[in-house]
């Protein structure tokens, strides 16, 4: 493990539960995290949307983000349907190929979990579950943790968690971190073995970038396996700029701490191109070891039909229409 | 704490199939219609010149390019000759009249952006995202930004000042520019000497002429009038010829102090009207409230842009002790993934040092630095086996003393300083006998304006480096140079 110069108590900490033994404890390591300028953040990841990615790089690129994919259902029209025709498609994402990757998991509603588990069998995609009262998570805590156990009891492997961005914003740093704890002893399973847990912090509502990474370091301490930055449901969701900021908010804690955590943009990626840009970036930022599907997830639905009609005009130099690819 | 527990379905990264690499993106040389030889262009044609001609080569690959004429002393004659009977005309052409042709300019350089771009990193060596994203769209923006200004000179300066209430034109400029930035140079010089209705004379570098030969017949396109614009191209002999000559009633030059001084001695006594923009060994001073990641950013962006060829380079990085490990860990670890190579290459961040000599320079004075003992460090890259290259290179436990901490390196070298106190900041900046530029890093934004108030340099940046608009002004303190060039203060030069 490479550990710079930056250690724990470089960060301003001795130990975890030091940090988080108090509000003002925890508030004033958050707030000792080294600023982000807007304007040179958002110039960065501009540049790093300048990289020309082609040919066998492009090809590797597309693969890797297919096999990253989160694809997504969550709509309150959802049926068993609907989430079994997902789910073919996350096993075989272009049935005219079959050496196409499979996505790394579905995500659903809880009460999806058990058809989705059941369709996908043994294929090895996962099934992803919101929880906590997704996606605004204004319910009691006690809610919020039967909807997790619900979820992880019909067989969810990762449970993507909102964090309570009314506490956040007002300065409850403690009951925002207490609540993650609690949602991850929730992710125990009878077995002892444990449901991922991802953090989505609905970073359009937190707005500033010192937010966005005050939350990441915040949700690190508290245990989260991945970060994530949207639930989709709240505009702007996932920008270059806001995950460019989470990853190196993962560096450092890996640095610092020696752990890795994962991270998902979610929302308002559509596009090949885009999704591209977040795999430059991720390279560039957090480095190369992110580029796994343990450790990078995109939340996405349509993206997915882009990844593959740009794959299948690399394979076969030819592009073709969207007929040619499923709808679900 | 997250228990490290390791998934199941990991795969050994070390897999080169696995690696991303970016495959190479050139950008093609095709758009560029590149002749094998080149004239003067006097009087709105080109001309055969009078000298032997010289090379001009790539310095990425050292392929010759072209051949270019050389301009003596009869042919700056010449040039100077046409662009005074050309400016009985231009001069007395309403400023309306005369912002059409610069506005005429912008445009075509905008239209032919992209063969710009392609000829300036094939004869300069940057990269072509820069010259791409930063270059010519900056020059383009120069031409719009003057074409305004040309009917509207009465309102851009106060009464009293050089050309204030009353602005009139000076006459002929004789231009002399580096090889840095061949065009962004060529369109700081000339869009606000045209607007204001003077007529130029420019020399660019001797290693760097295609761009302004390719300017050259853009104001033929544009169907600027004969003799307004004259570019004659040679070394150190014709920029000698066009500074020196009588009838020259100004003479802009950017380039080195040494050059610098040379020229201010020669036009001492005389009516003409100089500004001179030189060296610089800007101090890009980081606090220890600093954005960090940002700063970094900045501090990359102000020494290895353009290879630091720039005369406002953050060539001394002023960090404070308390953070300094962190930031020169951060710094290493963002130079690591610097892509250094074929400049065409569209994800190429460093390209080539632009001729041997300059090469040479910047290994002396880098051998130097190792020699008063400072720590060298630059990451593992491979460089091509052809052409000019110098890896990025970091200096640490550099003191004031040290030459590599005084002199202007003009190469991608940084020196790293450490300060305790913002008052040793400052003291720390302003030891130099330079003064063109500094920078700022902090998130406390009365210590940035305190500082900014305290630094000797005519442009300061706070969170951000290296960023040009033709509307704010740039010129140097000390023997960084004296005028200043974009904004409304670029007009004063050229009116009286």
């Amino acid at each position: 493990m490479t550990t710079g110069p930056l250690t724990l108590s470089a960060a301003g900490l001795d130990s975890v539960s030091e940090a988080t033994s108090s509000d003002a404890a925890l508030r004033r390591f958050l707030h000792g995290l080294p600023g982000v300028d807007q304007v040179g953040a958002e110039q960065r990841a501009a540049t790093l949307s300048t990289r020309s990615i082609k040919t066998t790089a492009k090809q590797f690129a597309i693969d890797l983000a297919i096999r990253m994919v989160d694809l997504t259902t969550l709509e309150g029209q959802d049926t068993p349907g609907k989430v079994r025709a997902l789910c073919a498609k996350a096993v075989h994402p272009d049935p005219a190929d079959q050496t196409c990757p499979a996505t790394a998991a579905v995500c659903v509603y809880p009460d999806m979990v058990a058809v989705a588990k059941q369709a996908l069998g043994s294929s090895g995609v996962h099934v992803a579950s919101v929880a906590t009262a997704f996606p605004s998570g204004r319910a009691a805590l006690p809610v919020k943790l039967a909807d997790t156990r619900d979820a992880v009891a019909a067989g969810a492997d990762e449970i993507d968690m909102v964090i309570d961005r009314g506490a956040f914003l007002s300065g409850r740093y403690l009951q925002v971190f207490d609540e993650i704890v609690a949602v991850r002893e929730a992710c125990e399973r009878p077995d002892g073995s444990r449901a991922h847990l991802k953090v989505i912090f609905e970073t359009g509502e937190l707005q500033t970038y010192d937010n966005v990474r005050r939350a990441s370091w915040l949700a690190m301490l508290a245990g989260a396996h991945f970060i994530k930055t949207s639930t989709g449901k709240v505009q702007p969701a996932a920008t270059l700029p806001v995950t460019l900021v989470m990853l190196e908010a993962v560096r450092d804690f890996r640095e610092a701490t020696g752990q890795m955590v994962g991270v998902k943009p979610a929302g308002g990626i559509r596009s090949s191109k885009d999704a591209i840009r977040y795999l430059v970036t991720v390279n560039e930022i957090a480095g190369p070891d992110w580029l796994d599907p343990d450790w990078f997830r995109f939340g996405a639905s349509t993206l997915l039909n882009d990844l593959l009609m740009q794959r299948t005009k690399l394979l076969t130099g030819r592009y073709s229409g969207p007929d040619y690819f499923t709808l679900d | 704490m997250a228990d490290a527990e390791v998934p199941q379905r990991t795969r050994s990264r070390t897999d080169p199939a696995t690696a991303f690499t970016y495959a190479p993106a050139p950008e093609s040389r095709a758009i560029v219609d590149l002749r094998s030889s080149y004239g003067l262009f006097i009087d709105g044609v080109f001309v055969d010149g009078s000298g032997s001609g010289f090379k001009t080569i790539n310095p990425a690959t050292e392929e010759v390019l072209a051949q270019v004429a050389e301009a003596t002393e009869a042919d700056v004659d010449r040039a100077v000759r046409a662009a005074r009977k050309a400016f009985r005309s231009w001069s007395r052409m309403k400023g309306s009249e005369r912002g059409k042709y610069l506005f005429r300019i912008a445009r075509i350089i905008q239209e032919r952006a992209r063969e710009l771009a392609v000829l300036e990193s094939l004869d300069n060596g940057k990269p072509i995202r820069e010259s791409r994203d930063v270059d010519v769209p900056t020059v383009a923006a120069h031409f719009f930004y003057y074409a305004g200004w040309a009917d509207k000179l009465e309102f851009a300066l106060p009464e009293g000042r050089n050309g204030g209430g009353d602005p009139r034109p000076l006459g002929v400029a004789g231009q002399v520019i580096p090889w840095n930035f061949p065009l962004l140079m060529l369109a700081w010089k000339i869009a606000p000497a045209l607007a204001c209705g003077n007529t130029v004379v420019l020399k660019p570098a001797e290693t760097t002429p295609l761009t302004a030969l390719l300017f050259a017949e853009i104001c033929q396109q544009a169907d600027l009038p004969p003799g307004v614009v004259n570019i004659v191209t040679g070394a150190g002999e014709t920029g000698r010829a066009v500074v020196g000559h009588p009838d020259v009633d100004k003479v802009a030059f950017t380039g080195s102090t040494e050059v610098g001084r040379a020229i201010a001695r020669s036009v001492a006594g005389t009516s003409k009207k100089v500004t001179l923009e030189l060296g610089g060994k800007a101090a890009n001073i980081v606090f220890d409230d600093a954005p960090i990641d940002q700063a970094v950013e900045g501090i990359v962006n102000g020494i290895f842009f353009n290879q630091g060829h720039v005369c406002c380079a953050g060539s001394r990085l002023l960090v404070q002790e308390s953070i300094a490990e962190d930031v020169l860990h951060r710094l290493k670890r963002r130079m690591k993934t610097l892509r250094v190579g074929d400049p065409l290459d569209k994800n190429t961040d460093i390209g080539a040092i632009n001729s041997a000599e300059q090469l040479t320079r910047i290994r002396e004075l880098s051998e130097i630095g190792e020699q008063e003992g400072a720590g060298r460090w630059s990451p593992a890259c491979d460089l091509p086996d052809r052409g000019f290259w110098f890896p990025p290179t970091i200096f640490t436990g550099v003191s004031q003393a040290h030459r590599i901490a005084r002199e202007e390196i003009f190469g991608p070298v940084l020196s790293v300083i450490t300060f305790r106190t913002p008052k040793e900041a400052v003291e720390k900046a302003n030891n130099t006998p330079y003064g063109l530029s500094a920078g700022i890093w902090s998130d406390k934004g009365s210590r940035i304006l305190w500082v900014a108030s305290q630094l000797r340099a005519g442009v300061v940046w706070s969170n951000t480096f290296n960023r040009f608009d033709p509307a704010s002004p740039f010129g140097g303190y000390k023997e960084s140079g004296y005028g200043r060039e974009g904004g409304r203060h670029g007009l004063e030069g050229y009116l009286r």
